[in-house]
């Protein structure tokens, strides 16, 4: 009885909708399980977190007073703890220890320490400390004393924290002031001694005489950009000098007070202090600073605007790119060439070049755009600049030319397929009416064939986006020091190398200098990349669904 | 109600065409001439699928290519504009004159035949772009730009296919947008625009519901006044109706070919009338 029951029940299906259903759930599950692990992990690291004092008793030492963020917590066995030291009441298997992050690295030597729970006591949460943020050695946590002008106290007490928020104001926008002409003038004149250089060499390539005329204008435009360059100079000793004017005075937990200079400090903030409300716009504030702003201390603090720059431009250029090549190449492949076992034998080429590891690419890549290629685009238009190379290094063009050729086979694939979908009668209708075969293709069924043709660009961008191994031969760093895209004409500098989220995400995780800092940002940064790719997923789909609108009716 | 008056007029209207036609005494003899095939052979790789065809088209008429499917009208009617250039396989002998010029010399040019011999296929295929469009597309790719004549023989070519009342309020909206009935008419107009000699209508009815039918049915005795009109049909009574010359092929071979009247009310050969009396096909 069961036994038909059991098969009348597998015969309807049931079970085969349960596998389906149990596969669909799985897929899910893991989707939003990785998507929630990288979220919370990375976005928890911007959240203002109360700062916990402690007293850490040590046996056989003084106990200490150690004032930090509590990061993390494990529980331990009893077995590891008693390795370290701490005697566990008889019966209890295992412990508590707990990260604390208790910054002021210049000082400690480490800003995490793993303590032990048995030696905390008296854990309270301080109204009044201090988390300083800083421009370098990370964070500093303490408890604000005066406030110095010139090294003279100019304010102390309750009212040193106004004092110190207003200076502060003050000091980030010289800061910003002296970033700007540092960054834009004295760019710009550096940017043009480097051209009066190559022009001199260029001259003297040309075999003009040293001393005549050209070389003196040269020389006449080299002293006015040196003038103007002194002038900024004084600009900034003196916008330096105003920077150096304060100071702070803190006091530690070990109690030893500590002068940092207004210029150190990027920002302050009392978190013990802080409503949820002021927590959440300073979380905003955080995150918008890590979207927006520069990368600092070896990348593990500060921003990664450049790394997003970089990956959204060199996928846009690759797309650029890509799409034409694939287009033009399936278009001659499905309609021009003569079907034979040649074209059979290119179509599977170009299906396996697909799978050929991305590293081979990039080795691809360095051998011949960078050296081969950019070489000689060296040897021929940038002959003044040799031997630093302009093209025959690295830089943003080649790693988005590489990317296109590692994902030309798709545009090739899907482009032909949404050729070989267009209705016959559809093209015969355009040739009956004294169409030759290239109008026909242009007007009617090149147009037809866009979704499709953006169906394998969605898929190229998502490859292009998500790839890392071949851009470390041909492009991207660890730093950049311009951007790609800037004030100085040509403005578009394809030869300038550039950060990649996917790069990054290597970089700050391994390559750090400090781990336990580093940590978050990996998520952070891996949660920014996996949300650029769908943002610009998103747009090639939006595009897409246009253009399929048009013609949706005739699929019916 | 509205829609069963309509069908009862346009019934009526049809019978008054076949009357006309009836009324008249045709003999090709007295035409003029428009297209002329002599001892034409067509061949799919091996496959022969045309077998020594001699027949003309006169100017100005309508005629019709009969026969069960497979017979090989459509691939005649495809000879006429050089569709079947496509087809790699195919080859051909004999010659297509086209006012006396042979149509595959080397040194014709494709698009300019194409252009002189419209044809409208069995399932309407209008692009997927708006109404205007669809009619403008001939003039366009002869380089036409120009608004006011676009505008002018868009206009005159929709209401040379009936179409101009329905949709002259929506003439930017998509072409998928319309009903079977409509866009076969559109593509009419759309073959119209560029004022081709011949017309070449293969099944233009056999996807449409009987109404549609109907109006291209009135519409095709309308064109015959500027056109000559070739068209291939599986529905005999259609091709009685509309047509003033009817050729019977079968297996590939021209059977018979005559005025309609003739053909249908004396058929000189058995094939021919165990066909138009339904005994097979």
């Amino acid at each position: 009885m069961s036994n038909q029951s059991f098969s009348s029940w597998s015969k309807n299906g049931t079970p085969w909708v349960w596998i389906n259903a149990g596969a669909v759930s799985v897929s899910l599950v893991m989707v939003i399980g990785l998507l929630g692990l990288i979220a919370v992990r990375g976005l928890s690291h911007f959240w203002p977190a109360d700062i916990v004092s402690i007293n850490y008793t040590e046996p056989g030492q003084e106990s200490t007073v150690l004032l930090g963020e509590m990061v993390d917590k494990e529980v331990v066995s009893a077995l590891r703890l008693k390795n370290t030291g701490v005697d566990l009441p008889e019966g209890q298997t295992s412990g508590e220890r707990f990260l604390l992050k208790v910054g002021n690295r210049d000082y400690f030597g480490l800003d995490f320490k793993w303590i032990n729970g048995p030696w905390i006591s008296e854990p309270n949460y301080p109204e009044n400390v201090v988390a300083i943020e800083r421009r370098e050695w990370g964070h500093f946590y303490g408890y604000l004393k005066n406030v110095s002008e010139k090294h003279q106290v100019v304010s102390s007490g309750e009212q040193a924290w106004q004092e110190f928020q207003q200076r502060l104001k003050r000091s980030n926008f010289l800061v910003d002031e002296i970033k700007s002409i540092e960054k834009h003038e004295i760019g710009e004149i550096n940017h043009a001694l480097e051209e009066l250089r190559l022009e001199t060499r260029r001259l003297e390539l040309d075999g003009v005489v040293e001393g005549s005329s050209p070389y003196q204008e040269i020389e006449l435009e080299k002293r006015q950009w040196d003038v103007r360059y002194k002038e900024l100079q004084g600009q900034l000793a003196d916008l330096y000098s105003e920077l150096a004017r304060d100071q702070i005075v803190v006091t530690m937990s070990d109690g030893r007070d500590v002068e940092i200079p207004l210029a150190k400090i990027v920002d302050a903030f009392q978190p013990n202090k802080m409503s949820v409300g002021e927590k959440l716009a300073h979380y905003g504030h955080e995150v918008w600073k890590f979207v927006s702003g520069d990368p600092r201390e070896a990348n593990t603090e500060g921003g990664i605007f450049p790394a997003i720059f970089g990956t959204v431009m060199m996928v846009m250029i690759m797309a650029i790119l890509v799409t034409p090549f694939g287009v033009v190449a399936a278009v001659y492949l499905k309609e021009y060439a003569t079907q034979g076992p040649m074209i059979r034998l290119i179509r599977i080429a170009v299906n396996n070049l697909a799978g050929v590891p991305s590293i081979v690419y990039g080795v691809f890549g360095l051998g011949f755009f960078v050296y081969f290629l950019g070489g000689n685009i060296d040897e021929l238009f940038f002959q003044a600049s040799l031997p630093a190379p302009t093209f025959g290094t690295p830089g943003l063009m080649w790693a988005s030319l590489t990317l296109a050729i590692l994902t030309v086979p798709v545009v090739i694939v899907a482009t032909e397929e949404g050729l070989s979908r267009i209705p016959r009668n559809i093209r015969e209708g355009s040739l009956a009416l004294g169409a030759t075969k290239a109008e026909t293709l242009w007007r009617t069924v090149l147009p037809m064939a866009a979704p499709a043709m953006m169906t394998g660009l969605i898929l190229a961008v998502a490859r292009a986006a998500g790839e890392v191994a071949p851009l470390m031969m041909v492009g991207v760093v660890k730093l950049a020091p311009a951007l790609a895209v800037d004030t100085i004409a040509p403005y578009l500098h394809l030869d300038r190398q550039f950060m990649h989220l996917g790069f990054h995400i290597y970089d700050v995780g391994f390559q750090s200098p400090n781990v336990e800092a580093a940590r978050p940002l990996v998520y952070a940064t891996a949660l920014l990349l996996v949300l650029i790719i769908i943002v610009l997923n998103l747009a090639a789909i939006g595009i897409r669904n246009r253009l399929r609108e048009n013609f949706k009716a005739s699929e019916n | 109600m509205e829609a069963v008056k309509e069908q009862v007029s346009t019934q009526a209207r049809a019978i008054d065409i076949e009357s006309m036609q009836r009324s008249q005494k045709l003999n090709l003899a007295d035409e003029k001439i428009c297209l002329e095939v002599k001892d034409f052979n067509l061949f799919y790789g091996s496959k022969q699928a045309l077998h020594n065809i001699n027949m003309s088209v006169a100017k100005n008429r309508v005629t019709a290519f009969i026969g069960p499917s497979g017979c090989g009208k459509s691939t005649l009617l495809r000879c006429f504009n050089r569709m079947n250039d496509l087809i790699d396989t195919v080859k051909i002998d004999g010659q297509m004159l086209l006012d006396g010029q042979d149509l595959n010399k080397q040194s014709v040019n494709v698009a300019d035949l194409r252009r002189q011999v419209g044809m409208v296929f069995q399932k309407p295929n209008p692009f997927p772009k708006s109404i205007y469009e669809n009619v403008a597309y001939g003039l366009r790719l002869q380089g036409v730009n120009d608004r006011e004549t676009l505008d002018r023989v868009v206009e005159k070519s929709l209401k040379g296919a009936a179409l101009w009342d329905e949709v002259k309020d929506r003439l930017q909206e998509s072409a998928m947008g319309m009903s079977g009935g409509q866009q076969q008419r559109l593509v009419i107009a759309r073959a119209i625009a560029i004022e081709p000699e011949v017309l070449l209508l293969d099944e233009p009815a056999s996807a449409l519901d009987p109404l549609s039918t109907l109006k291209i049915e009135e519409l095709i005795y309308e064109l015959k006044e500027k056109y000559t009109i070739v068209i291939v049909t599986h529905n005999m009574q259609q091709a009685a109706r509309v047509s003033d010359y009817t050729a019977f092929m079968y297996m590939g071979e021209l059977i018979e070919f005559g005025a309609t009247d003739e053909l249908f009310t004396n058929p000189t050969k058995k094939q021919t009338e165990d066909y138009i009396t339904g005994r097979y096909g």
